[in-house]
């Protein structure tokens, strides 16, 4: 379990991380999601004992970064952003070398780097020089050095950096069939990655929490409010005062995204307030005034919106 | 202990499967080969002007030729200069290449102590240089062949060069670790070496009390008595507690991240 608390971090005058706060249970995966200079990495070197909290705790398994960081190290099993690799090594060896600062017993010494390199793919690579590699290997022995000591916690900072598309799935299948044995945290700013293989996602922004919860919870949380997108023929400024007359809708805006049409038919994204079905009252409305009605479908707001609407808020503030 | 050996024979391994080792080695053992051949050409000249002048000259007055103060001390006298300059490209990567790379973070997240790592790295980079040290005992080997040196002063000399190395390397280590640059690394580290090298020089111009303490500091006043073939306590005592004070400095720099808020 992980457990950060109030967590805040600044170098020199750059805050990069203010009072985040979140917990990952046993055996999750939990996603750490947000935009490039979020914070996500600040935040994981702090987790990982590589950097002091400049205020605020984050405590690893009952054991607190600061205080017990020998514990807390001795649980965690990190991949850094980038892969912490000697070129010169080869892949057994430098396996054998992190296997054995993390503290491997030597009769399992073996057994632990074999089911590493079994559960990352590079089995058939261990003689190679890792300086040899492509980016994707070295990025799985990177990975693999993670594993080797079966820690009972996993960061992961952007692990498919790199990788082919292939690659990506292999490595996303490999990072879900550790749930449950470990407590993961996977950091990207990939969406689909984080919908796809966690349990639960936090989004970070300019190193504030700006949403928290399952993938579900995160979308219908925001889904609350009805989004319509109307295709409409008619002058436009009489439109677009009707919509808004509308009780319960929010605001109006054109859908500039859409291929203009033939005459003055124009697209128009509705949103309404939590709670108002509105679909019937604008047909109603529009057909009422006169003008055509070409299209209405109610919008699926799905996680890259949640997302790009979370993030772009804060960094308007 | 476990740790620490990991660390060392990585270190240690890393040297040899570069070129680095061998090519410092070949470089060292080239310049003070050639040393060795100079200073012996010169000697052969010495004694072949002073057999032609003792036909001439007899008794007392006629100063003695020594086979160890001609060579063998005059060749220890300019190896370790030699040294001062190899030092730092051995030290060079031990903590800047790992900075840059980023495998620091591996070492600093891994339940190790600072302390184990360190001394890791200063062991291994420690051992290369004895052994490239200990190279340099087929100097002595061939004056044995050919002449009679004195074994004792070779041996202290020895002792000397072993515990100078341990300060060359304590400064060495100490660069790279304050950096994430290896040229850097190596110019800080040739700096400081040089300077507590000449800071004996100044003592010349100094007072009476600030020249006690500039030969004090000086790395290679305290290695003279070595040469010469005597052991002074105050001089291990010397090399020593520098050593251990470069080496505890660097622990405070490599360990300043983690309390540095
Ligand atoms: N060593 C440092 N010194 C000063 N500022 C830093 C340092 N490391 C990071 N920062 C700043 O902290 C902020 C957060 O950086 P961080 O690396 O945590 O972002 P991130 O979320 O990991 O981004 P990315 O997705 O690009 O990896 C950035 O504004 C960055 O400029
Ligand atoms: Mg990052």
């Amino acid at each position: 379990m992980i457990e950060v608390r109030n967590l805040s971090k600044t170098y020199g005058d750059v805050t990069a991380v203010e009072d985040v706060s979140f917990i990952a249970e046993k055996g999750e995966i939990l996603g750490f999601l947000g935009p490039n200079g979020a914070g996500k990495t600040t935040t994981m070197r702090v987790l990982t004992c590589y950097l002091p909290p400049s205020s605020g705790s984050a405590i690893v398994d009952g054991f607190d970064v600061v205080e017990e960081s020998m514990e807390v190290r001795r649980r965690i099993g990190y991949l850094p952003e980038f892969p912490p690799l000697y070129a010169d090594m080869t892949v057994s060896s430098y396996l054998t070398f992190v296997a054995k600062i993390k503290g491997v017993p030597s009769a399992q010494l073996k057994s632990r780097m074999d089911e590493a390199m079994e559960k990352t793919g590079i089995a058939h690579q261990r003689n190679n020089v890792i300086g040899h590699l492509s980016k994707g290997y070295r990025q799985r022995v990177g990975l693999a050095q993670a594993l080797v000591h079966n820690p009972s916690v996993l960061i992961l900072d952007e692990p498919t950096v790199g990788l082919d598309p292939r690659q990506i799935i292999e490595i996303r299948e490999t990072i879900k069939a550790l749930r449950g044995e470990h407590t993961i945290i996977l950091c990207t700013h990939i969406l689909p990655e984080v919908s796809m293989t966690c349990d639960k996602i936090v989004i970070i922004s300019e190193g504030c929490i700006v949403g928290e919860g399952t993938p579900e919870s995160l979308m219908s949380q925001l889904k609350e409010g009805e989004v319509l997108r109307a295709q409409i023929a008619g002058p436009s400024d009489e439109i677009r005062e009707l919509l808004s007359g509308i009780d319960g809708v929010l605001d109006v805006v054109d859908d500039d995204t859409a291929a203009p049409k033939d005459g003055d038919e124009q697209a128009y994204i509705v949103t309404a307030a939590p709670g108002h079905d509105i679909r019937d009252l604008v047909a109603k409305r529009i057909v009422d005034g006169g003008h055509g009605l070409r299209e209405l479908r109610g919008l699926e707001m799905d996680l890259e919106d949640i997302f790009l609407q979370l993030t772009t808020q804060e960094a308007e503030a | 202990m476990r740790n620490f050996f990991a660390v060392y024979t990585k270190e240690l391994r890393s040297y040899f499967v570069s070129p680095v080792a061998y090519v410092i080695a070949g470089v060292f053992l080239f310049l003070s080969g050639y040393l060795f051949r100079n200073i012996l050409m010169s000697f052969n000249f010495y004694c072949q002007q002073f057999s032609q002048r003792s036909q001439f000259m007899s008794g007392a007055g006629m100063p003695q030729l020594n086979l160890n103060e001609m060579v063998v001390t005059q060749f220890f006298g300019v190896m370790d200069f030699i040294w001062l300059m190899v030092v730092p490209m051995l030290t060079m990567r031990l903590f800047a290449e790992e900075k840059k790379s980023g495998t620091i973070e591996l070492l600093m997240t891994s339940p190790i102590s600072t302390v184990q790592i360190l001394m890791g790295k200063f062991l291994a980079c420690f051992t290369l240089y004895n052994l490239i040290v200990a190279l340099t005992l087929v100097y002595p080997l061939i004056l044995e062949v050919y002449g009679d040196p004195d074994w004792g002063p070779i041996w202290t000399a020895y002792l000397g060069y072993f515990l100078l190395g341990g300060t060359f390397v304590g400064v060495g280590i100490l660069a790279s670790a304050v950096t994430e640059n290896q040229i850097v690394a190596v110019l800080l580290a040739f700096g400081g070496l040089l300077l507590l090298w000449l800071i004996d020089w100044s003592a010349t111009f100094a007072g009476p009390t600030a020249a006690k303490i500039l030969h004090s500091v000086s790395i290679i006043e305290h290695l003279q008595g070595f040469q010469r073939g005597v052991i002074d306590t105050k001089d291990v005592v010397f090399y020593l507690s520098f050593t251990f004070f470069t080496l505890f400095v660097t622990s405070r720099v490599v360990e300043s991240r983690r309390w540095r808020r």
